[in-house]
């Protein structure tokens, strides 16, 4: 019984780490976005399209592999369009974000519909033979799949690139006082064009991780509100990478608790459940932006702000 | 090589040419689409824009659509325009339709002429209560209304799939997820026999000359557009930025309730686990291009009601997918933003001049 009530509980614990790991991806993608200075609110929209590129991806090759890049790609082509509008044309970044959203929940609708119900082998956790077998720690430690541990990896690098790198400190002083970076000579908008795409590949990512490992299959507008709670978790973290992480794994929590409710044997109905990760993330918000100045100390002050050279 | 030069003052042309030529840009995206998809552009073009329309039920349709769109994006233009950014209102509809809904179930064999306008009160009253959340939460909290109204919409229409699944469910209705039809007295009166349209898109047409009203003439109306445009003017002249928050954000939600209780007492006739095609996002992409003014609104709806009705016809013609709706109205937006860019800039040939020493 008490053997039984472990599996369960490490059941939970790797679920956790599933629900997390693309809100970490698109929330680090959009966190270098907008440490650039530049607000995209396309993320659900980017996500979806690279949700359903990655699946296309794996449906005609059969690797993952190859579907996680070619979710970048898309992610990072949407973006581009994105970035073309508010960088060369200078139009409202809520605006433009929010119709790239518009835009790719119909897209990805679009190319999606001869997937629908279509069956794909998912990217297995992988498996160490030995280290894997230990008892709890084994699996809790070493039997995720393989992204859950680059999420990691990307948290770290993205931490160190933009407290300790060259290229980090003047993404950031883009994002801090475009008019100040342009004028020692930096390339403003050719950084924030970088920061647009990376920020658009990591979201394809994060998109293509629920198609393919989260629920291997492809349904519209099956990340359902993801993107902006990701969106939300950069205002919740401060604009801090490992604080991104910490949070998205409290969220990954939120909804595996949400899902195990009703297996513990509680009578609470799903729809009531599912609403968990929403209300979530309203609160989180409310508790962050309570303190008014430390927000403003944290955003990068050029946040939303157009540039022009001239 | 072309540069773009800001003008000396906005084109007052660009201003009215910018949509026009956007959607005219969004036709020619339209049709090399269906080109590389492997249908004739001009046959599927007719199809999408003018055989849903060439008869008159197809006009009925055009405008029954077109109420809800128009409701909400008059209440969000308002909002846009202070720089608020309600984009909850498909909760806000959704939370309308079912405060109506609620009462028209409770009470469905009345045949009382009260339970109507009760029911409309009702749904102007969800959509708005829905609505203060957000309002609420960024006057006192500072939180970013972006995020959580629309973390509400989610909310809401889990909240409906609820209610539908459980409170409200017709107990004769096999277990289907859907609430019993209301009866007569919670039906909207049909505006032209035969068809779907009811008299809730007269009193849109009403809500879009009072909405201009306000914003043409107004103090309040007055007060929303310089905060818009120069928070800090507004600041200096002692506007409440809060009271504009509050204000834009009830109307907006109230308006959206509204739309939701004609729904659900319009075509719909009960509650289902879903009541609107996505009416409350689509409405951002209304108010934008009816350039936030509501007469504008009214000709934009108009256009993104056909393209629902286009998307449904090349389903029907074509198998196409439905979705073909969202890619073209997506198109439809950043064209529109970015023929914007005529407004306030000019394209050039040649070099920079040099600055004058």
């Amino acid at each position: 019984m008490i053997g039984f009530e472990v599996e369960t509980l490490i059941a939970i614990l790797l679920g956790v780490a599933r629900g997390a790991t693309p809100l970490v991806f698109a929330a680090i993608g959009e966190l270098i976005t907008e440490k650039s200075g530049v607000l995209n609110l396309g993320v659900e929209g980017m996500m979806l399209v690279g949700a359903v590129s990655g699946f296309i991806t794996v449906v005609v090759t059969g690797s993952p592999i190859l579907g996680f890049f070619a979710a970048m790609l898309a992610g990072a082509l949407l973006s581009s369009l994105f970035a073309v509008l508010v960088l060369f044309l200078h139009t409202n970044q809520v605006a433009s974000g929010l119709s790239l959203t518009i835009f790719g929940i119909g897209l990805s609708a679009f190319f999606g519909l001869g997937y629908i119900g279509t069956p794909i082998k998912g990217l297995q956790a992988i498996h160490i033979s030995g280290l894997s077998d230990i008892a709890i720690i084994g699996p809790l430690v070493f039997g995720h799949d393989i992204m859950v541990y680059l999420a990691f990896v990307l948290v770290a690098a993205t931490a160190w690139f933009l407290g300790k790198s060259r290229w980090g400190m003047i993404l950031r002083a883009v994002g801090e006082s475009h008019h100040a970076a342009h004028a020692i000579g930096y390339p403003v908008v050719a950084i924030r064009f970088a920061a647009i795409l990376f920020g658009g590949a990591m979201c394809g990512l994060a998109g293509a991780y629920i198609s393919l490992i989260y629920t291997p299959m492809w349904a519209e507008n099956m990340t359902a509100g993801r993107g902006w709670i990701a969106l939300a978790l950069v205002v919740f973290a401060t604009w801090k990478p490992g604080r991104a992480l910490i949070g998205a794994y409290l969220f990954g929590g939120v909804t595996i608790l949400q899902l195990n409710v009703q297996s513990l044997g509680v009578d609470v109905s799903a729809h009531l459940m599912n609403m968990l990760p929403y209300i979530a993330t309203i609160l989180v918000l409310v508790l962050i932006s309570r303190d008014e100045t430390k927000i403003r100390l944290n955003a990068p002050a050029c946040l939303g702000k157009p540039f022009r050279a001239d | 090589m072309i540069r773009i030069e800001p003008r000396l003052s906005p084109s007052k042309i660009m201003v009215y040419g910018a949509p026009l030529l956007a959607v005219g840009l969004t036709l020619v995206a339209g049709a090399l689409l269906f080109g590389a998809l492997g249908y004739s552009p001009t046959r599927s073009m007719y199809l999408f824009f003018i055989a849903p329309i060439s008869d008159s039920y197809g006009l009925t349709e055009l405008f029954l659509k077109a109420t809800p769109l128009t409701l909400c994006a008059v209440g969000l233009a308002v909002g846009f325009r202070g720089n608020v950014w309600n984009i909850g209102a498909e909760g806000q509809l959704t939370m309308g339709a079912i405060a109506a809904g609620a009462i028209a179930v409770t009470w469905h064999d009345s045949t009382s002429f009260l339970l109507l306008p009760i029911m409309m009160m009702a749904g102007v009253l969800g959509g708005l209560a829905w609505a203060a959340i957000p309002a609420f939460l960024k006057t006192r909290f500072h939180a970013n209304e972006i995020l959580t109204s629309l973390m509400l919409t989610y909310v809401a229409s889990l909240f409906l799939g609820y209610l539908v699944n459980g409170p409200l469910r017709n107990p004769e209705g096999f277990n289907f997820p859907e609430s019993r039809m209301f009866g007569d007295a919670g039906l909207m009166p049909l505006l032209v026999e035969g068809s779907r349209l009811h008299i809730g898109a007269l009193i849109a047409l009403f809500i879009v000359l009072l909405a201009w009203l306000i914003m043409s003439r107004t103090l309040i109306g007055f007060q929303i557009k310089v905060v818009g445009l120069t928070p800090l003017a507004a600041h200096y002249a002692g506007f409440s930025p809060k009271k504009i928050i509050w204000m834009s954000l009830l109307l907006g939600g109230g308006l959206a309730g509204l739309a939701g209780m004609f729904e659900v007492a319009g075509p719909i006739g009960q509650l289902q686990p879903v009541i609107s095609p996505g009416y409350g996002f689509t409405a951002i992409i209304v108010a934008f291009l009816g350039r936030l003014h509501p007469v504008g609104i009214l000709c934009a709806a108009l256009l993104v009601a056909l393209s629902y009705l286009g998307g449904e016809t090349v389903q029907m013609e074509l198998s196409l997918p439905l979705a073909v709706t969202g890619v073209f109205q997506g198109m439809l937006l950043f064209f529109l933003l970015a023929c914007d860019v005529l407004i306030n800039f000019r394209f050039v040939l040649g070099s920079k001049r040099k600055a004058v020493p």
